[in-house]
């Protein structure tokens, strides 16, 4: 399974064109194929995960590897430690790595990721490779994705059903699973932005799926828009990079090279800084952000797969895939500060801020998103790369949780308002509240017992400890903060929820608990919340040994070995169990879940603070307009371009540019007065007219050239291809 | 082309053929001049027949040069089909018959320095690639059996996408044209 | 026979098809200066095929059976361009060109 995993992303690919064909058709609408599809990706899913945790156990005998590789389409190649530094110097940066990665090597099996590619085109002497990379980083993904896209499948049957666009919306469900499949297992960068774009693309589709109210295509364009910014970067980096590594775009080669130190660090420095443009809008960091809140507009099940468990994450794999060129770029090992790290920590904390003010639960939920996403961003920029993908996991599984959650809530009221529509729900919806209830504990990270806690414990461990002299000392105390803010605003989101009387829309309703459609992924992904925290239990946990077997297993599996990856760095360590952090981490639940109980369940403390107190009304005002960065972007920005930007543009174009293009053109037509009248007309005016491609610049010249009269263009055409060859062929003689 | 006869004349190596090169230069001032009328004869039919003429003349040059098919193909393809189609289009949109109405816009004279530079930059080139290579004395006529062997072996798949092509346009031609 | 007396008949012939294609205003005028420049395309492909008549390992019918194809393609082409000269002048109760300026920016 491992060499042929690229089926895995062609299965839901050729279910989105079944779909969109025959889905109509169906009895579900298309729903059957769809789930069909992931089911069959989850089983090859968890097949590509059970060969990679075999691999570990027993890693291949590179001959051995070898004999068994060949295959007839494409070849496969392992990339063993040696053989993977390219046209550079192997010799040299072999040796460097052996030299100082000896002593991990012999504690930690190089287990070598599975490559396979074949020729995608060749233009030059550049080829062009397309292929799929398997390791443990790819296996996980792949597991997380189908896993939560099927849930998901299985929760929107009953959700969407009876929608007007059910077809599409699963035709598009299955495009986007096919796609990030196809991102996570890309083996090259290039190959990755088209995965990169296709998710962005069914983002856009699925945000705008009820497009016909003006806010839900609004959301869409707005979320298209702002990845748009960040995608600049991700081309400029990944073309940077190319040039970088000696023209690969090949991942392993890429960080192998940036490990031993083949490619110059500003480079490296420059490319990375590019990436995180592409980080920030994807997974919402902060400045970028503000697409993923309205996002909510979309479907819920689609908030929690895409906006939630997969698709915001891309940006957290596309550094941990390229850990290599972040990790020396950014010199993440030996500095205290760098811009990974500060983004994280600025994002979890000014995301946890605006989670208190919202009244949307899924808003709630989605600046929880993006603080989550800050603490992955966090931990990648501290250098705990197992930290963020463990947290990116127990993460996918508890927001997927909270989200669909919130689905369950709202599919019979229609309203996601808390303060209005909603309360007292805990008795009438059983089943959802527990299952909220264990979510909210994951992402609170209740000590010892839910997923939340092992992870982010390691996060806080690993910015403490990780890093130069004295560790990311800001990193640590910003989130803790965020800790304490994250309990808050759920304890507020669980009082205003679940609690209290009923309100507007869930009082006229006669609410009862969904079907099991709805209830029974929520009930799998509750009780993952909770088991899957042991997947990665530290070493020692206060004092307490954990036997060998059962702790670490994560980073055993997951955590990539060999050259492409910088374990072997001499700054490149892992972070233990800090009982001193698990303690304050758990005081900060009760710091701020109790303090949000007093406030809200007690009713005790400054209420109506907000309007006594002239700072806390502008706090809450900031919050409430969300730092004001919309209003920076749509009318600052934009309205200074509309306005006094266009403005004094057209006022240069109108009375600088026309007044010396006019001038020239009078001293045409005057010259030309002199000279016989059919040629000043026939001639002289037409080349003068003609001769706008060389004014170009100049907006009048080039309105008279947009006359919509098609054989002017022609003329400009052939005009133009004749000069240029005219010029080829003056340069070649 | 009287440079290039001029100079195969003085090439004493190859055989000069005489023949050959006389009906070309007919045939090339035929069709320049025909060419030339095609693009600024004021009535449209005039037009259409100079291009019948031109048409011929290429189909003669094929002959000239041993593509025998291809000529023929010419004929019966560009003067038994297309122009009749043209003449169909001229009927149709009633075009004015008479001088009367301009038939050449203004920019004409964009037009004609874009051909004339068109044309002094491809004849340099081609004098400063071409200007040495000879057709072979013994050209043979093509046989239309070889060349429907290559056609439907070796360009078997182009051909077949051609015929598609063909309906696709048939079928786009009929929808564009149709009244509804 | 020199290879450049067709090369040079064909650009001829070809310039005086792009004049064509500018300068005329009646849309049927322009299609056949298409046809034109065709036909001059496919001199240069017979006249090639003959030059390489007899060179070893060459495909002397390559040329002709392009030049087929291009025949095939300009029957297409004009096919469907007549029917747009139909369509506008339906819509515009007029062929010449310059009436027909809706792509005017």
């Amino acid at each position: 399974m491992l060499t042929h995993v690229w089926i895995i992303p062609l299965i839901p690919a050729l279910s989105f064109v079944a779909i969109l064909a025959i889905g109509k058709r169906l009895p579900k609408k298309g729903a059957e194929i769809g789930i069909a599809s992931v089911a069959i990706c989850l089983v090859l899913a968890l097949a590509t995960g059970t060969g990679w945790i075999s691999r570990v156990n027993h890693p291949p005998e590179s001959a051995h590897a070898e004999a068994t590789a060949q295959s007839v389409e494409g070849h496969e190649a392992e990339a063993t430690a040696t053989a993977s530094a390219t046209e550079g110097e192997p010799a040299a940066s072999a040796d460097a790595e052996h030299a100082e990665g000896g002593a991990e090597a012999e504690e930690h099996h190089v287990t070598p990721p599975v490559q396979r590619n074949v020729t995608w085109f060749e233009t030059g002497d550049v080829t062009v490779k397309a292929g799929t990379l398997i390791d443990g980083l790819s296996a996980l993904m792949l597991v997380i994705v189908t896993f939560i896209s099927l849930l998901v499948h299985v929760f929107s049957t009953d959700y969407v059903g009876g929608d007007r666009r059910e077809t599409h919306y699963f035709a598009f469900l299955s495009l986007f699973t096919a796609a990030m499949l196809f991102y996570v297992i890309s083996d090259n960068t290039l190959q990755m932005v088209v995965g990169w774009e296709l998710v962005g693309l069914c983002s856009f589709a699925l945000i705008g799926h009820w497009w016909e109210e003006k806010p839900n295509s609004d959301a869409a364009l707005k979320a298209f828009l702002t990845n748009r910014v960040g995608d600049i970067g991700l081309l400029v980096g990944v073309i940077i990079l190319y040039f970088a590594a000696g023209k690969t775009f090949d991942v392993l080669s890429l960080n192998t090279q940036a490990n031993a130190g083949l490619i110059e660090h500003n480079l490296l420095l420059i490319g990375s800084l590019c990436l995180i443009t592409a980080v920030m809008s994807k997974s919402g960091q902060f400045v970028l952000h503000t697409w993923l809140p309205d996002a909510m507009a979309g479907p819920t099940p689609v908030s929690a797969l895409i906006h939630a468990a997969t698709m915001v994450v891309a940006g957290i794999y596309l550094v941990a895939r390229n850990y290599g060129v972040f990790f020396n770029g950014l010199s993440i090992g030996t500095a205290n500060v760098n811009a990974l790290a500060v983004v994280g920590c600025v994002t979890l904390l000014f995301g946890a801020f605006l989670a208190f003010v919202q009244t949307d639960i899924k808003k709630v939920l989605a600046y929880s998103t993006v603080s989550q996403l800050g603490y992955m961003v966090t931990a990648l920029g501290v250098g705990g790369w197992t930290a963020a993908i463990f947290h990116l996991f127990t993460h996918a599984i508890f927001k997927a949780c909270l989200f669909l959650g919130s689905g369950s809530l709202a599919h019979h009221i229609h309203s996601f308002d808390m303060k209005k529509d909603m309360g007292g729900m805990r008795k009438r919806m059983p089943i959802t509240f527990w299952t909220f209830l264990i979510g909210t504990a994951a992402l609170m990270g209740l000590p010892l017992i839910t997923a939340g806690f092992w992870s982010k414990d390691e996060i806080l461990a690993g910015a403490h400890q990780l890093g130069g002299d004295g560790g990311y000392r800001f990193a640590v105390i910003m989130g803790l903060m965020g800790a304490v803010c994250t309990c808050a605003y759920m304890t507020r989101a669980i009082w205003y929820v679940f609690y209290g009387e009923p309100r507007g829309k869930s009082a006229e309703h006669d609410l009862h608990e969904n079907g099991p459609r709805i209830t029974v992924p929520l009930i799998i992904l509750a009780t993952g919340s909770i088991l899957v925290g042991y997947a990665n239990l530290p070493e020692k946990v206060f004092g307490i040994g954990v036997p060998e077997s059962l702790s670490l297993r994560f980073e055993h599996f997951i955590e990539p070995t060999g050259a492409y990856f910088p374990s072997a760095d001499n700054s490149f360590s892992h972070p233990e169990f800090v009982p001193w952090i698990a303690l304050v981490s758990a005081l900060a639940i009760v710091i701020g879940a109790g303090g949000a109980y007093l406030w809200y369940f007690k009713d005790k403390g400054p209420h109506g603070i907000t309007e006594r107190n002239k700072v806390a009304r502008t706090g809450y005002k900031v919050l409430e307009n969300k730092y004001y960065l919309d209003w920076l972007y749509t009318d600052v920005i934009v309205g200074f371009v509309k306005g006094p930007f266009a403005r004094a543009t057209n006022w240069f174009n109108q009375n600088i540019l026309d007044g010396v293009v006019n001038s020239v053109g009078k001293g045409a037509r005057g010259a030309g007065e002199f000279v016989y009248h059919r040629i000043d007309q026939g001639v002289v005016d037409n080349v003068v007219k003609g001769s706008g491609l060389a004014a170009e610049g100049s907006g009048s010249v080039l309105r008279k050239t947009q006359n919509g009269k098609v054989q002017w263009y022609a003329a400009y055409l052939f005009l133009g291809a004749t000069i240029l060859a005219a010029i080829f062929v003056i340069v070649a003689s | 082309m009287i440079g290039s006869l001029l100079a195969a004349a003085q090439n004493a190596d190859a055989p000069v053929l005489v023949a050959q090169n006389v009906a070309f230069g007919i045939i090339s001032v035929l069709m320049i001049y025909s060419a030339i009328r095609v693009v600024t004869a004021a009535n449209v039919v005039h037009a259409a027949a100079f291009l019948v003429v031109v048409l011929a003349g290429v189909a003669a040059l094929f002959i000239l040069l041993g593509a025998e098919f291809v000529a023929i193909t010419q004929v019966l393809v560009y003067i038994g089909a297309i122009v009749v189609l043209f003449l169909f289009g001229i009927m149709l949109t009633r075009a004015p018959m008479e001088g009367s109405e301009k038939m050449s816009r203004d920019n004409w004279a964009l037009a004609a320095l874009t051909g004339f530079v068109l044309l002094v930059l491809l004849g340099y080139t081609l004098w400063d690639g071409f200007g040495k290579n000879k057709i072979p004395a013994d050209l043979q006529p093509t046989s239309t059996g070889a060349l429907s062997d290559v056609i439907f072996g070796q360009y078997l798949v182009p051909f077949e996408v051609v015929s598609l092509l063909l309906l696709a346009a048939l079928v786009g031609a009929i929808v564009i044209a149709r009244r509804d | 026979m020199f290879l450049n007396q067709f090369l040079l008949l064909a650009a001829a012939l070809f310039c005086i098809g792009v004049y064509g294609v500018i300068a005329r205003k009646n849309g049927v005028m322009v299609l056949m200066s298409i046809e034109l420049i065709l036909n001059a395309v496919n001199i240069n492909l017979v006249a090639f095929s003959a030059m390489w008549f007899n060179t070893p390992g060459a495909n002397p019918l390559a040329g002709q059976v392009f030049a087929l194809f291009v025949i095939a393609v300009a029957a297409a082409e004009v096919g469907v361009g007549l029917a747009i000269v139909l369509a506008i002048f339906r819509n515009y109760k007029t062929v010449d060109l310059d009436q027909v300026d809706l792509m005017k920016g």
